[in-house]
C-alpha cells in the first residue's frame, strides 16, 4: 500500500553524490596543470580500492550490494582520501587508507548514513600518525614530470630528492620554529620557493578550484552557505586578527585560506552530512570551530595542517551541538507576533 | 497592498492544474444508488432520523445534529430510504458506519427551501441554519462551520489557494461562483464580526482571483471593514490552513490553538460558497464539485451528490486501462481508496486516477544521511530527519520534545528525500502509538484511582465502623457506670441520706 506523498522529487543520494564529485572536477584540473596527471593515477587506485572494499562490505553485511555500490559514496571517500594524501605517496599507502576510511569508519559503525566521523578524515589522521615522513612528502610545484613520480607511486624505490619539496605550510612551521634561522615571516615567504602569490605556489590555484566547485555545490543547493561561510570567514578573522597582533610569528589570512586543506575542508569535508551539524546554527558552530582547531593546530601543534584532527574532533561534538541548536518550531518562537 | 509574510520551507511539485481546470463544471448523472453516511464530520456522526422504505425529498434531513459539535445530514435527491446499513467509508483506514441507502425517484423533489437575508437576519438564527444544513469544512477537514462561527475575530481568510497539484474545484467554483463565495464570505465575517476578510489564492489561479475581485467590486464590508483578494506565492503548502494565515497575517498559530485565540478564522471557498447556498437559497449541503484528474481521458469538475459511489462517478472522467489506484485528495496528502464503492462524502475535493507511468513507483529506500533536505523543506521548522530516527527506534519521548505533533503531514520531507524514505509513514506511526498509550495510560490511571478509591473506601469504612464500635462501647460503658454510680447513689443514699449525690456523670 501506498501512501502520500506520492510524487516524489528526482533527487537521489546517487545524484548528490555525483554532483559531489563533480564539484570536485576545477580542483582536480588545476592540481593536473600544475602537478601533473599522477593525482589521476591515485583517484583510480582509490576509486577501484573503495569500490571493491564497498563491495565486500556489502557483501559481509548482507546488503543489496548493487543498490549501494553505485550510489557514490565510497566514490566521494575515495576521491577525498586520494585529494588530501600525497600525489607521490605509495600505492599502497593510498590503498590501506581507502580500506581505513570504507572498512573501519564507514561500514564498522554501520554504513551509508551513519558513520560519526568522516571516513576520509579518518583514513588522514591514522595514516599521518602511522606514517607521518610518508605523509608529508609532497611534490615540488615546478616539477611536474610524471614518470619519476609513477615510479615513486609504486615502485618500492623511491628516489625522492629531485621531486620533494616541503609544503608551504610544513616550510612555515618548520623555518619559524628554528632558532637559527631567526626568520621572518615576510623572508620566509620571500626566500622559499614553495610559496605562491596568496598561497603555496600551485596549492592556491587548486584551492581557487575547490572553491569554484563549492560555489557551484551551493548553487545547486547540494550544501548551504552555513559551513563554508563559518569556516573561511573564522579561518580569516583568527588569521588576520593574530597576524596584525604579531606578523612575525603569525601569517595572514589568505595563506591560511589558500593553503593546505583549507579549501577542500570547507566544502567538501566541512560539509559532510552524516558527519556535520544539520541546524543551520550548528553548521555554523561546527564549522566555526573546525576553523578555529585547524588554525591552532597549524599554528601550535605538531603536524602541518590541522583541517583533519579539527574535523574529527568537531564530529564528536556533533551530537551536542545538534541537541542545543534547534531551531524554534513554527508558532513557537517567543516574544511579540512579527 | 497588502505585505505578506513567508512560511519556512515549502515544495514547489508540478501542478498540473490545467489538465482539468480548463472546462466547466458539469454536473454528475444521479446514480443508480446513494449510499449516504451519517458520520459526516471529523466530530461525530447524526442521529438516525429515517428507517427503509422511508419516502425522503431532496434536502430533507435523514441525520440529526447531535450535541454542540454534531451536524444535520441531508437526503441529496427524492426517493426511498431501501436501508440503513454499515457500509465501508472513504477512509485510510476503510472503517465501516452506518449509511443511508437511497434509492432516487429522479423527480428530484424538493422540501419547501425557506431563504433567510444573510445580513439582517438574527445571528443565532443564521448559526442554526448553517448547522442545519449540515455545512463541515469543505477543504478536507469536514470540521463542523457553524462551531467555527462561533467565534468573534478580526480577521477572516477564505482559503482559495489550493495548494496541491491535480485538484481543480476550488479554482472552477471560484471562477463560476464567485458571487456566492463573496455573499457567504460576507455572511460569515457578520457571524463573527470580521473586520476584514482576505482572500487568499494562489498566483498560479489568476482567473479565479479575477473572478472573485469582479464579484467584490467596489463593495466594502459594513462601511469601515476592508475586504480584498490575495495573490499568495504558488508554494505548497501555502493552503494549509496555518500556512496561509501566516502568509496573509504574519500570525503563527501553534500546534494546539486555534485561529480564534489570535483574533483570525479560516474557512474554504468551497464552505463559503455552501454557506450563501444554505442561507440565501435555504439549500443543505448535499453536493458538492470533486475533481478527476490524473489517469483519465476526460478529466475534469463535477457537482456530485455526497453520497454517490465513486465507481459510478469515475467513468464520466474514463479511467484510462492502465489506472491502477484512485486517490481522495492530492498526491501530496491524499490516500489510496481500497474499495471503491465508497461514496463521495463533503471532504472528497478529488478523485485522483493514478498509473505506473503518471505516478512512478518510489524507488527502493537508501538509508538516511542528514542531508538537511527535510529541515529546509518543513514549513513547520521541524527536524524531520531526527523524527524519523526517533519514531524509528520508538524513542516516543524525544520524539514528542522535538515536536512531532506539531507536524502537519504536509509530505514535503519525504517529497524531497533523497533517500527516498516515506517519513510521514513514520510519524503517523509514531504518533498512532503514542496515542495509544496514552489512551492505554488514561485507562490505566482510571483503573488505579478507582482501586486507590475503593481500598481508601474500605479503609474508611472500618474505620468508621470501628469508630462506631467504639462509640457504642463507650456508651455502654458510659451507661453501665451510669447505672453502677446510681445503684452506689442509691445504696448510699439508703445507707446516709443526708448526703447530696455528687457522683453524677463522671462515666
Amino acid at each position: 500500500m501506498h501512501t502520500s506523498p506520492h510524487v516524489l522529487q528526482s533527487t537521489s543520494v546517487r545524484s548528490v553524490m555525483l554532483k559531489v564529485l563533480a564539484a570536485l572536477l576545477p580542483g582536480i584540473f588545476a592540481y593536473v596543470w600544475f602537478f601533473g596527471a599522477i593525482i589521476l593515477v591515485q583517484i583510480a587506485l582509490a576509486s577501484v580500492a573503495a569500490l571493491c572494499a564497498e563491495a565486500l562490505m556489502l557483501r559481509l553485511r548482507g546488503k543489496p550490494v548493487l543498490l549501494f555500490l553505485t550510489d557514490g559514496s565510497a566514490l566521494v571517500t575515495a576521491w577525498l582520501v586520494a585529494l588530501t594524501f600525497p600525489p607521490i605517496a605509495p600505492w599502497w599507502l593510498t590503498v590501506t587508507g581507502v580500506l581505513i576510511a570504507i572498512v573501519v569508519a564507514k561500514h564498522l559503525y554501520g554504513g551509508l548514513g551513519q558513520n560519526p566521523f568522516n571516513p576520509a578524515m579518518v583514513a588522514f589522521c591514522t595514516m599521518i600518525v602511522a606514517y607521518p615522513q610518508l605523509m608529508s612528502q609532497w611534490p615540488r610545484a615546478d616539477f611536474n614530470t610524471f614518470a619519476p613520480m609513477f615510479n615513486a607511486v609504486f615502485s618500492g624505490y623511491r628516489e625522492l630528492d629531485a621531486i620533494v619539496m616541503a609544503t608551504p605550510l610544513d616550510a612555515l612551521r618548520t623555518v619559524l620554529r628554528d632558532p637559527e634561522q631567526r626568520l621572518t615571516i615576510a623572508g620566509i615567504l620571500g626566500s622559499h620557493a614553495t610559496f605562491g602569490n596568496i598561497g603555496g605556489l600551485g596549492w592556491e590555484w587548486v584551492a581557487a578550484g575547490y572553491l569554484l566547485g563549492g560555489l557551484w555545490l551551493i548553487q545547486q543547493r547540494i550544501i548551504t552557505w552555513h559551513v563554508p561561510a563559518a569556516f573561511v570567514v573564522t579561518l580569516a578573522v583568527i588569521a588576520a586578527t593574530f597576524n596584525i597582533l604579531n606578523p612575525e610569528r603569525f601569517v595572514g589570512a589568505n595563506f591560511h585560506l589558500f593553503t593546505g586543506g583549507a579549501m577542500l575542508g570547507a566544502f567538501f569535508i566541512a560539509t559532510d552530512p552524516v558527519s556535520g551539524c544539520t541546524t543551520p546554527l550548528g553548521k555554523l558552530i561546527f564549522a566555526a570551530g573546525a576553523a578555529l582547531l585547524t588554525w591552532i593546530i597549524r599554528s601550535f601543534g605538531a603536524y602541518p595542517d590541522g583541517m583533519a584532527f579539527a574535523i574529527l574532533l568537531m564530529n564528536l561534538l556533533v551530537p551536542l551541538i545538534d541537541m542545543g541548536t534547534q531551531p524554534k518550531v513554527f508558532g513557537h518562537k517567543k516574544g511579540p507576533l512579527p | 497592498m497588502l505585505e505578506l509574510f513567508r512560511f519556512h520551507g515549502g515544495v514547489k511539485p508540478a501542478s498540473h492544474k490545467q489538465e482539468s481546470s480548463g472546462t466547466p463544471i458539469l454536473p454528475a448523472p444521479l446514480p443508480q444508488l446513494l449510499v449516504v453516511p451519517f458520520r459526516q464530520s471529523a466530530t461525530g456522526a447524526a442521529a438516525i432520523r429515517v428507517q427503509a422504505g422511508d419516502q425522503v425529498l431532496k434536502g430533507q434531513v435523514i441525520g440529526g445534529a447531535e450535541g454542540p459539535f454534531g451536524t444535520t445530514v441531508h437526503a441529496p435527491t427524492s426517493g426511498t430510504v431501501r436501508a440503513i446499513e454499515e457500509r465501508p467509508l472513504p477512509h485510510p483506514s476503510g472503517l465501516a458506519a452506518p449509511c443511508a441507502i437511497i434509492e432516487p425517484d429522479g423527480e428530484e423533489r424538493w422540501i419547501e427551501r425557506a431563504p433567510l437575508d444573510g445580513l439582517a437576519a438574527d445571528a443565532e438564527l443564521l448559526r442554526a441554519r448553517i448547522r442545519d444544513a449540515g455545512i463541515v469544512g469543505l477543504g478536507g477537514a469536514a470540521f463542523p462551520s457553524h462551531v467555527k462561527a462561533r467565534a468573534r475575530i478580526e480577521t477572516l481568510v477564505i482559503n482559495g489557494a489550493e495548494c496541491e497539484p491535480w485538484i481543480t474545484c476550488d479554482d472552477r467554483l471560484m471562477r463560476e461562483r464567485a458571487d456566492e463565495i463573496v455573499a457567504g464570505a460576507r455572511i460569515l465575517a457578520r457571524l463573527m464580526d470580521a473586520r476584514r476578510i482576505l482572500f487568499g489564492v494562489e498566483d498560479n489561479k489568476p482567473e479565479a482571483a479575477a473572478a472573485l475581485r469582479a464579484a467584490l467590486g467596489q463593495e466594502r464590508l459594513g462601511g469601515a471593514g476592508e475586504i480584498q483578494v490575495v495573490a499568495v506565492p504558488t508554494l505548497y503548502p501555502a493552503g494549509g490552513e496555518k500556512q496561509l494565515i501566516r502568509v496573509l497575517t504574519g500570525i503563527e498559530i501553534p500546534y494546539g490553538k486555534l485561529g480564534p485565540d489570535f483574533g483570525v478564522q479560516c474557512f474554504n471557498v468551497g464552505t463559503a460558497y455552501a454557506v450563501a447556498r444554505a442561507v440565501l437559497h435555504g439549500e443543505p449541503l448535499i453536493s458538492r464539485i470533486v475533481t478527476l484528474a490524473g489517469n483519465y481521458a476526460h478529466p475534469g469538475n463535477f457537482e456530485v451528490l455526497v453520497g454517490t459511489p465513486i465507481d459510478a462517478l469515475l467513468p464520466l472522467g474514463a479511467p484510462q486501462a492502465d489506472t491502477d489506484r484512485i486517490v481522495m485528495g492530492g498526491p501530496m496528502m491524499g490516500f489510496p481508496l481500497a474499495d471503491l464503492t465508497v461514496p463521495v462524502v463533503k471532504a472528497t475535493n478529488c478523485l485522483l486516477a493514478m498509473s505506473p507511468a503518471l505516478f512512478p513507483p518510489p524507488p527502493p529506500e537508501m538509508p538516511c544521511i542528514r542531508c538537511g533536505a527535510c529541515t529546509r523543506a518543513c514549513p513547520v521548522v521541524l527536524q524531520p530527519h531526527e523524527l524519523y530516527w526517533f519514531s524509528r527506534s520508538k524513542n516516543f519521548g524525544k520524539a514528542q520534545e522535538y515536536h512531532l505533533f506539531d507536524c502537519i503531514e504536509c509530505g514535503c520531507c519525504a517529497f524531497v528525500c533523497p533517500s527516498r524514505i516515506p517519513l510521514v509513514d513514520y510519524y503517523r506511526f509514531a504518533k498512532a502509538e503514542i496515542r495509544a498509550r496514552e489512551r492505554d495510560k488514561a485507562a490505566a490511571d482510571r483503573a488505579r484511582e478507582r482501586h486507590e478509591f475503593r481500598q481508601f473506601r474500605e479503609e474508611r469504612e472500618k474505620a468508621e465502623k470501628a469508630a462506631r464500635l467504639a462509640a457504642k462501647a463507650a456508651e455502654t460503658k458510659a451507661k453501665l457506670a451510669q447505672e453502677d454510680a446510681a445503684k452506689i447513689a442509691a445504696a448510699q443514699a439508703k445507707a446516709h441520706p443526708e448526703a447530696a449525690p455528687t457522683s453524677e456523670g463522671n462515666a
